[in-house]
């Protein structure tokens, strides 16, 4: 059995309850041939991270509606690190202001999709997420 | 090898790291795991199995949590660490590949607990209720010291019968309203049962299905005839979501543990193991040098024979066994 195409992780970090656009993405994960972990709604950022370590995943996708984002995926990425997952590749998506892209890519997020991205498009970030994570380890 | 020490040092990342590669037959994977293997043999694996939507994360969850918090009852009690591993299985869509693994959800209690792992697998395939390898996953948690290995099959029917082949003690998990009684006595699942939860208990038919469960136990040989050690299957009741019953069933764990170790069935049942894995492995083993050794697409030109009805199956068998033996 040769490895899959990937497995990522599927969460939402914070305290919106609407995960209808998380759970479409993880389905079109499921329908490209992704092992989507979906880890369900009011994550805080220490299960997001632990979810990925114990899952070895290759890639994570965080849902973010409630407009708390800078506060959450900071922490989240500064967990990875402390954890040794420096460089896991955390893809947003969500209500995000364009004003704030440009920071979050600085701190470090792989990709931000606001509403309306193209799923084929947001599959296409998660491929080259997974091949950048497996180029590297 | 500097993950056998990483794995046996409980550096988590790097058991993460190795699940993966024995989940993938990776060659450093299973060597590392041939290197580990004298580590194996002191988990108490355990089989969660039982049809879609009886609640059986739910029940691992509070399981886990319990054990966590109350440790085993006679086995010194909370006074002493139990390190839990999960193992949650979800299927493989068979037309993508892909699988959406949702067994965390029902989880959450358990974040946050460095002494409790947990595991998500897609079948990749398999039928029979587990992934295709989960039994050197579970080998590899029990060398990285996990007291229990809790194993949750993708909602099960009536013929997923593979977790009882693994664990050592296997819960079937039923809730009512499933079925009728026929349902309950027909071969399969409820056989391998080594303990049976009813869940969600508090749904009206909880009496009715549980009566339906005992009969269908008592229809059965009698304990001596079973060949089971005398063993007695119990049929608890619990409510999951509200942590109902647990204790019950946790105490039924440990009480099976014990059982199997007084009877030799402990023994019995890892001996037969031992032997089936081997019996698996050489197969594969011998299938792949069997058709490494063919001839270049002297294998196809066979397939093509038994298609168009030139050759019986038996017969191209009989002449591939044939010319590996000459």
């Amino acid at each position: 059995m040769s490895q899959s195409k990937g497995r990522i992780i599927i969460a939402k970090p914070g305290l919106d309850g609407h995960d209808r656009g998380a759970k479409v993405i993880a389905r079109a994960l499921r329908d490209a041939g992704f092992e989507v972990i979906y880890t369900g709604l009011r994550q805080t950022p220490e299960m997001v991270a632990e979810a990925a370590l114990q899952e070895d995943a290759d890639a994570i996708g965080l849902s973010i509606l409630s407009g708390a984002h800078m506060a959450l995926v900071p922490r989240v990425l500064e967990i990875l690190v402390e954890q040794g997952q420096a460089g896991l590749p955390v893809l947003l998506g969500g209500i995000i202001p364009d004003d704030d892209v440009p920071t979050l890519k600085a701190q470090g997020i792989f990709a931000v999709f606001g509403p309306g991205t193209n799923t084929s498009e947001i599959l296409k970030a998660f491929a080259s997420a997974v091949a950048s994570r497996r180029a590297a380890s | 090898m500097a993950l056998v020490e990483q794995v046996l040092d409980g550096d988590r990342l790097a058991l993460a790291r190795l699940l993966t590669l024995v989940e993938n037959d990776d060659p450093q994977g299973l060597a590392t795991l041939d290197a580990l293997y004298p580590h194996t043999g002191n988990a108490h694996i355990i089989g969660l199995t039982g049809g879609t939507g009886t609640g059986k994360s739910t029940l691992v969850n509070q399981l886990a949590r319990y054990v966590r918090q109350q440790g085993i009852p006679g086995n010194g009690g909370a006074a002493r660490q139990i390190r839990i591993a999960v193992v949650a299985v979800d299927p493989t869509s068979p037309f993508s590949g892909g699988a959406i693994l949702g067994d965390r959800i029902r989880m959450r209690d358990l974040a946050g607990d460095p002494n409790v792992f947990i595991r998500s697998m897609a079948t990749r395939g398999a039928l029979g209720g587990l992934a295709l390898r989960t039994r050197p996953v579970v080998q590899t948690l029990d060398a990285a010291g996990y007291d229990w290995v809790l194993v949750e099959t993708v909602g099960a029917g009536q013929s997923e019968v593979e977790v009882a082949r693994t664990a050592h003690t296997t819960i079937v998990v039923d809730a009512p309203g499933l079925g009728d009684e026929v349902q309950a006595i027909k071969a399969g699942i409820l056989e391998t049962a080594d303990v049976l939860v009813l869940n969600k208990a508090d749904l009206p038919g909880a009496d009715r299905a549980a009566t339906a469960l005992r009969t269908s136990l008592r229809l059965g040989p009698s304990d001596s005839e079973a060949g089971n050690g005398g063993w007695q299957v119990p049929i608890l009741m619990t409510v999951a979501t509200e942590g109902n019953g647990i204790a019950e069933v946790v105490e039924a764990i440990s009480r099976h543990r014990t059982h199997l170790q007084a009877s030799g069935e402990w023994v019995q049942r890892v001996r037969l193991r031992v032997e089936r894995e081997l019996r698996e492995l050489l197969a594969q083993t011998l299938l792949a040098s069997l058709l490494d050794r063919q001839p270049e697409g002297a294998f196809a030109e066979i397939v093509n024979q038994v298609e168009e009805r030139k050759l019986s199956p038996r017969a191209a068998v009989a002449q591939l066994t044939q010319q590996a033996r000459a």
